[in-house]
Order: structure tokens, then sequence, then C-alpha cells
């Protein structure tokens, strides 16, 4: 009676819980659809913001997180695929070299993003883009400052231990078989991992970068202080250019904008536009990691 | 008088602590089947794997001794393990093609030796699937997935993979372990035709299987090569009794 009693107490509190996570989830998208859905037009995808920001569209900052996604995975997903494979393919289990990388991407993927963001701009602007002015420009403040491609990198920094993660997954569900018949016909470990072992992984790099892209483009922290702009009138045209994004837009609308109320709309309309865009990649990204798991069975 | 063509001489293997080879000394003729029988663990899969230097892949071996190919020690400092591997096809004991077409896994070995004529590598898919005696069945298959092939099949193409690169001497390791009795004999009658051109080593558990296709046996226990002789008299009349326990069924 007593025993029947507690697992009574305990079924109901787990399911509670339960319920309580789908009803944050279901919350969080009513209240987003119900907001934004009535404003999400295509006029409001495709005009810049007008009148102090409280009507017209988020245009630019469409635009400014698809160029810095991009440039950040042009930065991210070769570098940790290199780091992947060393890892994998190179590096001994047991040596404190890849130990210590393992460390420092486990310690990386847990670091605040804020803390990125200021590292971006000690590291990248403050430390890099100085001193390509200084030797390049003359002193005349070009690099030196925050832009696109800052911010870029610094994301391409938060989104790297996704990166290498999941690629390594995929490099290790290729069998040992398989490395075994290509070093026995003569290949080079290069050759073989070339031919053999990227192909077969080609799945695995493809949910890594769409991860990578939907963390970064969500962000906001990272980019607060290397490159995101609170308006700007024109696209960037360069990469020392500053930009406008999607996640930041959200932040100042809401927080620095002298008429809230009047912002409400197309806040909502833009968190919409933003859950859209990293659900749909998640969702990719989970059918890839579900066909990779498959094929290892 | 036979040609010598793989000499090992007092060969141990160590993984870490654990001797895996004890002071193996063998003589291997040319274009002949050599078979290695023994119960699981004996060493004769390691050393099969010594002749191509495989073992290299696993860290903490050691290997003491030497290996002679064509009077070459193949653990001097100063040889390049891909140029052996070249010389040496290697049969697993689990059919491993390449998620690649029939086509694309022959002509595997040929593209990494640097070969990109069309012609040249029709003529080697060709060559060497007629040589695996798979041709027939492949003809009108080249480009499906080699994974879609029964496992017979797969087994024959794999041995046709490693004949593309025109190697001297051909390890199997169990080639037909997985195999139903019709593809094992299909595999078997190949290795009797195989040996006119290549020197044959075949590890196997099949007793009937060593006594059918090879011209060699040797006996390998807890490590030791406790004897190798001709098949016919290591199986009617074997030099000790380890060996004459073990070929008719008292362990192993």
């Amino acid at each position: 009676m007593n025993r029947n009693r507690k697992d009574i107490i305990i079924e109901s509190l787990t399911g509670i819980s339960v319920l309580l996570i789908i009803f944050i989830i279901v919350s969080i998208l009513a209240i987003t659809i119900k907001g934004g859905w009535p404003n999400l037009t295509w006029k409001f995808l495709s005009e810049f913001p007008r009148d102090g920001m409280t009507k017209g569209g988020i245009f630019p900052a469409i635009v400014g997180t698809a160029f810095m996604t991009l440039i950040m995975t042009i930065a991210a997903v070769p570098f940790g695929v290199i780091t992947a494979l060393y890892l994998a393919e190179y590096a001994k289990e047991n040596s404190v070299f890849a130990k210590t990388i393992r460390f420092a991407v486990k310690t990386l993927a847990v670091v605040p993003s804020i803390i990125f963001g200021l590292f971006g701009l000690g590291f990248f602007i403050g430390f890099i883009g100085q001193n390509m002015d200084k030797i390049f420009n003359g002193g005349v403040l070009k690099w030196g400052q925050p832009s696109i491609l800052w911010a870029s990198l610094t994301m391409a920094l938060l989104t790297l231990p996704v990166v290498i993660v999941s690629v390594e997954e995929a490099i290790r569900t290729i069998p040992v078989e398989m490395r075994e018949a290509s070093l026995a016909l003569g290949a080079t470990k290069w050759q073989t991992i070339k031919r053999v072992v990227l192909p077969g992984s080609v799945t695995g790099i493809l949910t890594g970068t769409i991860l990578a892209i939907s963390r970064g483009a969500g962000e906001v922290a990272p980019i607060l202080f290397t490159g995101a702009a609170y308006y700007l009138a024109d696209l960037p045209h360069s990469l020392s250019d500053q930009f406008m994004s999607l996640g930041y837009h959200i932040y100042i609308m809401s927080t620095q904008s002298s008429n809230v109320d009047a912002t409400l709309p197309i806040q909502f309309a833009t968190t919409l536009v933003l859950l859209l865009l990293t659900f749909s990649l998640n969702a990719v990204a989970v059918v890839l990691r579900y066909r990779i798991r498959q094929k290892a069975k | 008088m036979e040609n010598l063509k793989v000499r090992a001489i007092n060969l141990s293997l160590f993984y870490g602590d654990n001797q895996a080879l004890k002071n193996i000394s063998l003589d291997i003729p040319e274009k002949r089947v050599t078979a290695l029988i023994g119960p699981s663990g004996c060493g004769k899969s390691t050393f099969l794997r010594t002749l191509n230097r495989m073992n290299d892949l696993i860290d903490n071996v050691r290997i003491e001794g030497e290996v002679l190919i064509d009077g070459v020690n193949i653990y001097d400092r100063d040889i390049d393990v891909v140029n052996l591997r070249k010389k040496i096809g290697m049969i697993f004991q689990k059919s491993n093609p390449f998620a690649k077409s029939v086509y694309e896994n022959i002509a595997f070995g040929p593209r990494i030796n640097g070969i990109t004529q069309k012609s040249r590598l029709d003529e080697i898919v060709e060559f060497s699937l007629k040589q695996a005696a798979i041709w027939d069945e492949m003809q009108g298959r080249l480009h499906n997935s080699a994974l879609s092939l029964s496992g017979g099949q797969q087994q024959r193409i794999c041995i046709a993979r490693s004949l593309a690169v025109n190697p001297e001497i051909i390890l199997m390791d169990e080639p037909a372990s997985a195999l139903d009795p019709i593809s094992t004999g299909k595999i078997e009658e190949l290795i009797h035709d195989l040996k006119q051109k290549y020197t044959i080593i075949i590890v196997t558990h099949n007793m009937q299987q060593a006594a059918r296709t090879s011209d060699l046996t040797a006996f390998f226990y807890l490590g030791e090569l406790v004897e190798i002789n001709k098949t016919e008299i290591i199986f009617s009349n074997p030099g000790k009794k380890q060996t004459e326990d073990y070929i008719s069924g008292r362990f192993g």
C-alpha cells in the first residue's frame, strides 16, 4: 500500500515535469506564431526598417545573418573537419596531445557565449585588426573596429566544438575493415582518408555544418561587440563593414527602442523568422544524423 | 626445387607485454598455397598480418626478428610500407568491398597508383574480374553497388580488387569462413587457379579446406609454430603429437 502510493507520487511527478516542458515549448511557439504570423509578409521580409525601426521590414538583418553564417561556415567547417580528422585518424588514443585537444574542445563548448564576444573584441579587433591597420593601412582605421569578418570568426570559434564532435563521430562510423582494405591495396593514409573515409563521412560533415549554422544564426552575444550594428541604411559591401543580424535586431528592438510597444509586431515576426530558420536547420540535421546511425548499424 | 618467396626468421611479436608470436621461423615457397592452421588465438592471423605489416596499424605492437620477402627484410628501416603492400594482396575474413560500384572497387588500386586513362582502367577491371572468375556474373552489373551483391560475390570482388594492383603474394585470412558451401567451393577453385601466378598464404579454421587447397600446411599453437610440412604429410602422418590431436579433432 505504502509502496504503491510512492509509485503513484513519483509517476505523477515525472509526468508533470514532462507536461511542463511540453507546455513551455507549445507556449513559446503559440505566442510567437500568434504575434508574428499576421505580420510575416513578403514586404516585411524584403524591406528595410523605417521610421525609427517601428515600421518596415527586416531585410538587412536577414541578409546580414546569412552573410555572417556563410563566412562563419567557411572558417569553422574546414578547420573543424581537419581537427576531427586528426583526432579520429592520426592521434594515438591515449596520447597527452590528443587528450589535451579533447579537453580543449569540451571546454570550448561550455564557455559562455559572451566570453567569446569579449575574446573576439580583444583578440580579433584589438590585436589582429589593429596590427593589420598599422602594418598594411598606415594606421588608418579599417580592420581595427567591429566588422562582419571579426563577428563571423568569433562565431566560428563558438561553433567549432559542434563541428568537431559531429564530424569525428561520423568519421568513426567508417568501419576499420574499409581502412584496412584500402591500406592493404597500397594506399597511403592520406589516400585512404581522401578516397574512403571522407566520402563515407559526407553526411556527418553536413550535419555538423548545419548544427553549427543553426547555433550561430541565433546567437547574439558573440557579435555584440564584434560587428553587429543597431541600424544600417545599407547592406554590408566588404568584410570590414558592420552588419545587422536577426538575433541582435530582436534584442535592440525590445530593449533599446524609443518606442518598444510600437515595435512589438516586428519583434514577434522577427522572432518567428529566427525560430523557423533554426528549427528547420535542426530538422535537417536530425534527419541526416538518423541516416548516419542507420548506416552504422 | 621450389623458389623461396617468404622467409620468417626468429619472428616474435608482442602486444604490449603479451607475446603473441614466439620465435617463428618458416619458409614459404613461390606459387604454392600455404595453409596456416591452429586453434583460435594461436597466432596464425597475427603471423599473416606481419607479412604485409598490417600490425603496424595497431598501437603498442613490437616485433623482433626478420621477415624476408624475395630476400629483403620488410622490417628494415628503409622499407616503404606502401610499396610493400602493393606487392602483397590481402583478403579479409569479412568481405569488405567499398561502398562504391563494382567497377570503382576494382579500379581503386590502379587509381591510387596514378592510372587515370579510362581504356586502361577498363582493361584492368575486365582482366581482374576474369582472373577472379566473376567476369561473367559482373559484366552487366559493373556500375551496380558492390554492397548489393551476395556475400560470396563480394568476397570474389575483393579478390579481384587485390589482383588489380598486380601483387605477387596474396594473403587470405579465413576468406570463406562467412560463406555458404557453394560460395566456399568457388573460392577454393579460385585459389587453385590463382596459384599458377601467385604465392598464396591462407589462414583457415576449416581442416578440409586446408587439405583441399594447400600444398603446405603450417600448424600454430599458442604463438608457436609446431610444424610445417607438405599438406599430405601433415594430414596423414604429422611429426608432432599436438598436430595429430588437432587435426583429428581432439582439441581446438
